[in-house]
């Protein structure tokens, strides 16, 4: 894994938003992520972006560290700027080289959604960056636990969600090995067209299947030795509970929302 | 106090299979500690998955504290035998070692404050509890499965099976499991089950059961056992590897001073060899 690539990773901490509950700060983000597309001006464009920047300080995680970890998204973001800017034909032209002509609509358009796509990036990843897996999927099976009256397998998911997260790392060095074991047998991953690439990862995701699934059984018998027989009856080590803490960013996170709301026109 | 009894027991995992399990009857007292052996497929995996209801035989009984184990009280036999598989990482569910041992107790409906004193004791035991917040990945295979040892221990069993618990381990790693393990047999009075092909795993047991193509076929101590052995590899052992260089060295020429019985032994031997001539 890429040490420097932010986007799903967890920073251990002791800042204010580590401290969070996880479920204030999965709803915040929630409508956040919500909130984003209702902007329309630069007034409240700019108080989502001071907040997001704000959570960031918080965090105190650094700025540039979370803006050079999402490279592969500024890929993206840059695309749909440009896409936006030579493709919308509204408002004045405001530059024009032979043919090529770009409009303030176009310009605007860009900015917005480019702005939009970053926001969300970086306040999905500042979730994803102060919070272990582990509270995550604590923290959606409690908000989702209402759902049980309807049938819906809210511990289940839980549990599947946990335990692919536990075997990723396993999985990952298992993939390493299977790809030096295939290189030694003259796969080659490196060089060659795009197509003859594509077709060398079969002899590593065949052999990844078969272990996966081994461990899967293996997994399922020693869940049932130890006991295991679904979501019923089980009692949890791990609890959440709000704090004071909560409150307050939940009251300052309304009152921001509030003020949102005023400068939208 | 017999605490496993296994009477006239047939097995097979499907119609068309033949027996891989064959009129097995053996009965096994509370405290005791036992190794069973026998070479790939005799079906010791096979019998270690019946008692705890893992697999349910086709005829015969199989009785755990004195009761037939059934599909109702299936959970019961499984509270008082656990099991401790071969791969230290596929048994591993909890995100953190604390979240494994908690699993068990958590299906178990076991309170809060009771869980985190088993969890607290039980890690103590197998001198983990300096890596209670570990996630799996970065422990190694000893250390994973004495967390497997710890999980079973903290819902207290009356029986600890081993399935070839230290086979995937490299000596530190089997060294640290064998070492739990005669803690565990101090401190608690339990009976254990170990399935192996470990000669010093064997030595440790008080009654060897030998099993070949799904028959009982021995079942001594295991002293009686390696004086009656000629044929080690029909039981699933290997002829201990220092023995074996020091003979074939021996057919060469080489005279040791005593035979050596370990590696360190033989290593001194050898790296003091021309020195002493
Ligand atoms: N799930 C299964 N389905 C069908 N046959 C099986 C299954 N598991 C094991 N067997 C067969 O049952 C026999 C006994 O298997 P078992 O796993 O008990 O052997 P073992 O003594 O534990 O061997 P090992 O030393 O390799 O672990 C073998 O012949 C094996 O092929
Ligand atoms: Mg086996």
């Amino acid at each position: 894994m890429k040490s420097w690539l932010v986007i799903g990773q967890y920073v251990p901490g002791h800042s204010v938003l580590h401290r969070l509950d996880p479920r204030t700060k999965l709803l915040m983000i929630f409508t956040y992520v919500i909130i984003v597309f209702f902007a329309n001006n630069t007034l409240s464009y700019g108080l989502l972006a001071i907040f997001a920047i704000w959570t960031i300080f918080l965090s105190k995680l650094s700025l540039t560290y979370i803006l050079k970890g999402i490279t592969p998204i500024w890929f993206f973001i840059i695309f749909s700027f440009l896409i936006h800017l030579f493709f919308t034909n509204d408002g004045d032209i405001i530059w024009q080289l032979s043919g090529l002509k770009i409009y303030s609509g176009g310009l605007v358009k860009g900015l917005t959604i480019s702005l939009r796509f970053l926001l969300l990036i970086m306040v999905t990843s500042l979730l994803t960056l102060t919070t272990s897996p582990m509270e995550i999927t604590d923290a959606l099976e409690n908000l989702l636990s209402p759902l049980q009256k309807w049938k819906f397998p809210v511990h289940e998911l839980a549990l599947m969600l946990s335990i692919s997260l536990r075997f990723i790392p396993t999985l990952m060095d298992e993939l390493d090995k299977i790809s030096k074991a295939q290189a030694s047998r003259g796969v080659d991953l490196r060089t060659g067209s795009l197509k003859s690439r594509m077709y060398a990862v079969i002899p590593l995701l065949v052999p990844l299947f078969i272990s996966a699934f081994r461990r899967a059984e293996d997994l399922a018998m020693a869940m049932e030795a130890r006991g295991y027989r679904g979501g019923e009856g089980r009692t949890k080590l791990r609890q959440l509970s709000y704090s004071w803490l909560d409150f307050q960013a939940v009251v300052i996170y309304i009152f921001i929302m509030i003020i949102f709301f005023m400068l939208r026109n | 106090m017999t605490i496993i009894e296994f009477r006239d027991v047939y097995f097979r995992y499907n119609e068309e299979q033949n027996w891989v399990l064959r009129n097995i009857s053996f009965s096994v007292n509370a405290g005791d500690s036992i190794a069973i052996i026998g070479h790939n497929g005799s079906g010791k995996s096979t019998v270690a998955k019946l008692i705890n209801g893992l697999l349910v035989p086709q005829a015969g009984d199989i009785l755990i504290d004195g009761e037939r184990v059934t599909e109702q009280n299936i959970w019961e036999v499984r509270q008082k035998a656990g099991m401790v598989f071969q791969n230290p990482e596929n048994q591993f569910v909890g995100t953190t070692v604390r979240d494994d041992i908690a699993f068990g107790l958590e299906n178990r409906g076991i309170p809060r404050e009771e869980m985190i004193k088993r969890i607290e004791r039980s890690l103590n035991e197998v001198g983990m509890q300096d890596f209670a917040l570990h996630e799996a990945h970065y422990l190694s295979g000893g250390q994973k499965q004495r967390v497997a040892i710890a999980s079973v221990m903290a819902i207290q069993p009356e029986v600890l099976i081993l399935d070839e618990a230290t086979s995937m381990l490299d000596p530190v790693g089997r060294n640290e499991i064998i070492k739990t393990i005669q803690h565990l047999k101090d401190e608690r009075n339990i009976t254990f089950l170990t399935i192996t092909h470990d000669l010093s795993e064997v030595t440790l047991a008080d009654r060897t059961l030998v099993l070949k193509e799904g028959k009982l076929v021995t079942d001594t101590t295991p002293r009686e056992l390696f004086a009656q052995v000629n044929d080690w590899e029909s039981l699933g052992l290997t002829e201990p590897f220092t023995t074996k260089i020091a003979n074939e060295l021996e057919k060469y020429g080489y005279k040791f001073s005593s035979h050596p019985l370990n590696h360190e032994e033989l290593m001194n031997e050898l790296w003091t060899y021309n020195l002493k001539k």
